[in-house]
């Protein structure tokens, strides 16, 4: 089996960051793999601008901030960037199979560090009862739908949770003339950053209701309406306060859960509630060698703390490479 | 144009009666109101080849689901390649004082013809299934249980049958039917008129009205819901045998079931509900279904559930209703096929065929008959050198599109192939989207090589047939 001195699972911001920071540490050897053909992550999507204020003191959309980084990854001979590569096993050992078109490889590594970012909880993980109709979209996909593919999902939507990636898809939504009828949140304050609820809803008449729950979605083949009840501080059902919105989409954005199922499968110990590694330090599992950053390590709001703390997660390697200190 | 048999409704039922049938020299139609096969109650099911225990001992259903079971195990998971696993249940009794009634199923299941049953103690219970609770006290054995991914089974009989010469209409709901004497029957479905001289009733929910269409308004049928919930992958080993509570008057109670898939399952309920198409689950049901498998085993939580849904027992009375109707010549009725249908399909296959043959329908083997079915690619069911072996082949199985189901394009471009139009026909065949984030990242790959192996425009791609399209705009 082959061995590499840094392999890094991951090309979006975070990943990018540690290998940069790793090569300039003195790692002679990355190799990068990303399962989608671009580099960039989930930033590819977010064409919204709002990135990079803190670490370029500049307001870039997504895809301009993850372009000022693919280019230097790109120019540096000593990371190897494979494409439309899926990891999908890791041992202790950091044994690492990766799968391609055309190639199912294995490649051992000295260090690991893994950046694979995070997925969206979904409607079943909060439960909401109801039926099982088309038009239900967590609102990353619906932001991949509209940024990326130009298809516009329903004519008349509420979004659920108001967690910042609601906020921005609500005014998303609302630009390519969609009703937004209005965003339900059980908490009494948004999860979303507060500029995001002003410029994403206020400025664009969308309703939030603060302390309401979804208590159903309708509907046989399509959606056809929301249930919605109000809730008291203890998060009890207020009866007598239930109404129905007619809508045809249902978007949920009710946050994120990194993406750690490599580091389980290693025997890496996880918080079962926030699917982190469970560790001393940011960017540190409990396996000596294998690293996680970024939106794997813990959810992050701005992509600025993404690139500062991934960096650090390219120098620790680079230090435990180099045999220096038990990290 | 005419066919000696049509089969209304490709279930699990009326695809087990046509890949029977296709063994005969028979014109046989499937007509399907539905866009795929499966799409009725047989998606929505535990997916449980029951031994057969818990049925009385004089019952229909009891003796078909035995010789179900049988076939099963003997013949289809190997002639289909089904992914079939015998991995045996538990009736669990919380009180020693409930043993009698443990006897009781275990003498009426030997009188069924159900093999190896044994009351089993704690101390058993604590080697073999480790995680159940302190109140579990005893339980029977039933070796002979397994579990099955129910449309699988389903897509498999179908295709069987079609490669054996039988037809299948999708987006065919029969809604007229004449009946012509001597000739047989007109049947009117999708805005055209076919003829056959005998017809199967296999319409699941709305045999009933099928029956009534055709004369013989004999039976009515109630819906009987059952809610479902799955667990994460992470869980897969939380129990190694499907687990029983006793039964109940209406029901098998709630269970903790294994899936062929991998995820556990708890559920299902049983409450009788008027209306056909609800298939809602609400917060109620969730809290029995956890409340019924915490007892079993405390460590079940709702933290663990990552989806949900409900299905409808097609009930009439206490059993099936599988007959000729007398006063309809040629008509069938393989009706109210509630549980045990699943397990109980390939025997009432070779009941209705029975039938057939009594009323007056010829059958003449096909020497060009093929039994068997190649089982189709999954990655997430093999070993790395078949995985190396199938991408050698073809690249594209290397490409992956699900990343928490290891699906690859391939395996959805395969699933197109054999049959699949909608998103949810390629979950059920390949599992993509079925995992833990639900399809968010790999449902617009998804929508895209439906689009290109379809030819259809995207705004045409859909959740489960007409109606549910998934977008309503494309822009430039
Ligand atoms: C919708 C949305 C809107 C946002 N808006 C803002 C904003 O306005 N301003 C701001 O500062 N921040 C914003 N953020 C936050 C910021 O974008 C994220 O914090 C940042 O992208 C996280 O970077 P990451 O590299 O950890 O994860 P990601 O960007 O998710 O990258 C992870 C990468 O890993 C790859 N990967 C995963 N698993 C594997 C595997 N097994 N094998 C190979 N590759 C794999 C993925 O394909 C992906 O490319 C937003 C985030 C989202 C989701
Ligand atoms: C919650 C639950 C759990 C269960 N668990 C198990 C189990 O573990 N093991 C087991 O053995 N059984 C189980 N069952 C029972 C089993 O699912 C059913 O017995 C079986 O699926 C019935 O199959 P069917 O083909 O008769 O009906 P269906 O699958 O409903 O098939 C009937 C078909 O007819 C079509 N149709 C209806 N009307 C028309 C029309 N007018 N024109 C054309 N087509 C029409 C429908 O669209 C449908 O596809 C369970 C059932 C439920 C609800």
């Amino acid at each position: 089996m082959e061995t590499r001195d840094l392999i890094i699972v991951g090309g979006g911001p975070a990943g990018m960051a540690a290998a940069l920071a790793a090569r300039a540490a003195g790692v002679g050897d990355v190799l990068l793999l990303e399962r989608d053909q671009h580099l960039g992550g989930i930033l590819n999507q977010c064409i919204h601008p709002g990135f990079g204020l803190h670490h370029f003191k500049a307001e870039l959309t997504g895809p301009e901030y993850a372009d000022r980084f693919v280019e230097l990854v790109k120019g540096d001979p000593g990371i190897e960037v494979r494409l439309r590569s899926f990891a999908v096993k890791l041992t202790k050992d950091r044994e690492l199979s990766f799968l391609r078109p055309g190639a199912l490889e294995e490649v051992k590594a000295r260090a690991v560090i893994l950046a694979t970012g995070c997925r969206e909880r979904t409607r079943e993980m909060i439960l909401i009862p109801g039926s099982r109709p088309a038009g239900v979209y967590p609102a990353g996909l619906a932001q991949k739908m509209v940024n990326i593919e130009g298809w516009i999902p329903g004519r008349e939507a509420v979004i659920i949770g108001s967690g910042d990636i609601g906020l921005i898809m609500a005014r998303r939504m609302a630009l390519e003339g969609v009703k937004v009828k209005a965003v339900v949140e059980i908490q009494k304050t948004s999860r979303g950053l507060v500029r995001n609820v002003v410029q994403c809803l206020e400025d664009f008449g969308i309703p939030l209701y603060f302390q309401h729950r979804v208590a159903a979605i309708r509907g046989r083949d399509r959606v056809e309406s929301v249930d919605v009840v109000r809730v008291d501080d203890g998060l009890k059902d207020i009866p007598g306060s239930g109404f129905k919105i007619t809508c045809d989409t249902a978007l949920i954005s009710v946050g994120l859960i990194p993406e750690n199922e490599l580091l389980e499968m290693a025997g890496a110990e996880i918080d079962r509630r926030t699917n982190t590694p469970v560790a001393a330090e940011v960017n540190l599992t409990s396996i000596p060698g294998v690293f996680a950053c970024g939106n794997a390590c813990k959810v992050y709001d701005l992509v600025d703390w993404v690139t500062r703390d991934s960096g650090v997660a390219g120098r620790m390697a680079a230090e435990y490479l180099a045999g220096g200190k038990a990290v | 144009m005419s066919h000696d048999v049509i089969i209304v409704g490709a279930g699990i039922t009326g695809a087990a009666i046509a890949r029977e049938l296709s063994r005969y020299r028979l014109k046989i139609l499937i007509l399907e109101k539905e866009a795929e096969p499966a799409f009725g109650v047989s998606k929505s099911n535990s997916g449980i080849i029951h031994a057969g225990t818990q049925n009385p001992p004089t019952s229909l259903k009891g003796w078909l689901c035995v010789e179900g079971n049988r076939l099963m195990r003997e013949e289809l998971s190997g002639d289909l390649g089904l992914n079939f696993v015998q991995c045996g249940q538990l009736i669990v009794v919380f009180d020693l004082a409930d043993l009698p009634e443990l006897e009781n199923i275990k003498t009426e299941g030997e009188a069924l013809g159900v093999k190896g049953l044994e009351i089993v103690d704690r101390a058993w219970l604590d080697k073999n299934e480790p995680n159940l609770g302190p109140d579990v006290k005893a339980a029977l054995y039933v070796p002979s249980a397994g579990i099955i991914s129910p449309y699988r089974f389903v897509y498999a009989l179908i295709e069987n049958a079609v490669k054996n010469g039988a037809e299948l209409k999708v987006l065919h709901k029969v809604t007229a039917i004449r009946v012509k004497g001597k000739e047989g029957f007109e049947v009117v479905a999708g805005g055209e008129v076919y003829r056959a001289r005998y017809l199967v009733n296999a319409a699941g929910l709305y045999a009933d009205e099928i029956s009534a269409m055709a004369g013989a308004a004999t039976f009515k049928i109630t819906p009987r819901k059952g809610e479902e919930y799955l667990l994460d992958k992470k869980r897969e080993h939380i129990a190694r045998h499907i687990v029983f509570p006793l039964p109940s008057k209406t029901s098998k109670g709630i269970l903790i079931i294994k899936t062929s898939d991998g995820n556990p399952m708890i559920g299902p309920t049983a409450h009788d509900i008027g209306d056909k198409e609800d298939l809602s689950t609400s917060d109620e049901g969730l809290a029995e279904v956890l409340a019924g498998a915490r007892r079993m085993m405390p460590s079940i939580s709702g933290g663990d559930i990552i989806a949900y849904f409900a299905g409808l027992r097609p009930v009439s009375g206490k059993d099936f209703v599988i007959r000729h109707e007398d006063p309809v010549p040629g008509l069938v009725n393989v009706a109210g096929i509630q549980s045990p249908g699943l397990t109980s399909a390939p025997a009432i296959a070779v009941m209705a065929a029975d039938i057939l043959r009594k009323h007056g329908l010829a059958l003449e083997p096909r020497e060009e008959f093929q039994r068997a079915r190649p089982r189709p690619a999954h990655l997430f069911q093999i070993p790395p050198e078949e995985t190396r072996r199938l991408i050698g082949k073809n690249p594209s199985y290397g490409d992956i599109v699900c990343r928490c189901e290891l699906v690859s394009a391939q395996e959805v471009r395969d699933a197109v192939k054999r049959g699949a139009r909608t998103l949810d026909g390629v979950k059920f065949r390949t599992r993509a989207q079925a995992g833990r984030c639900h399809g968010g990242f790999c449902t617009t790959r998804i929508m895209k090589i439906m689009q290109e192996e379809l030819g259809l425009p995207v705004t045409a791609i859909t959740k489960r047939g007409p109606g549910s399209e998934l977008i309503k705009e494309e822009r430039e």
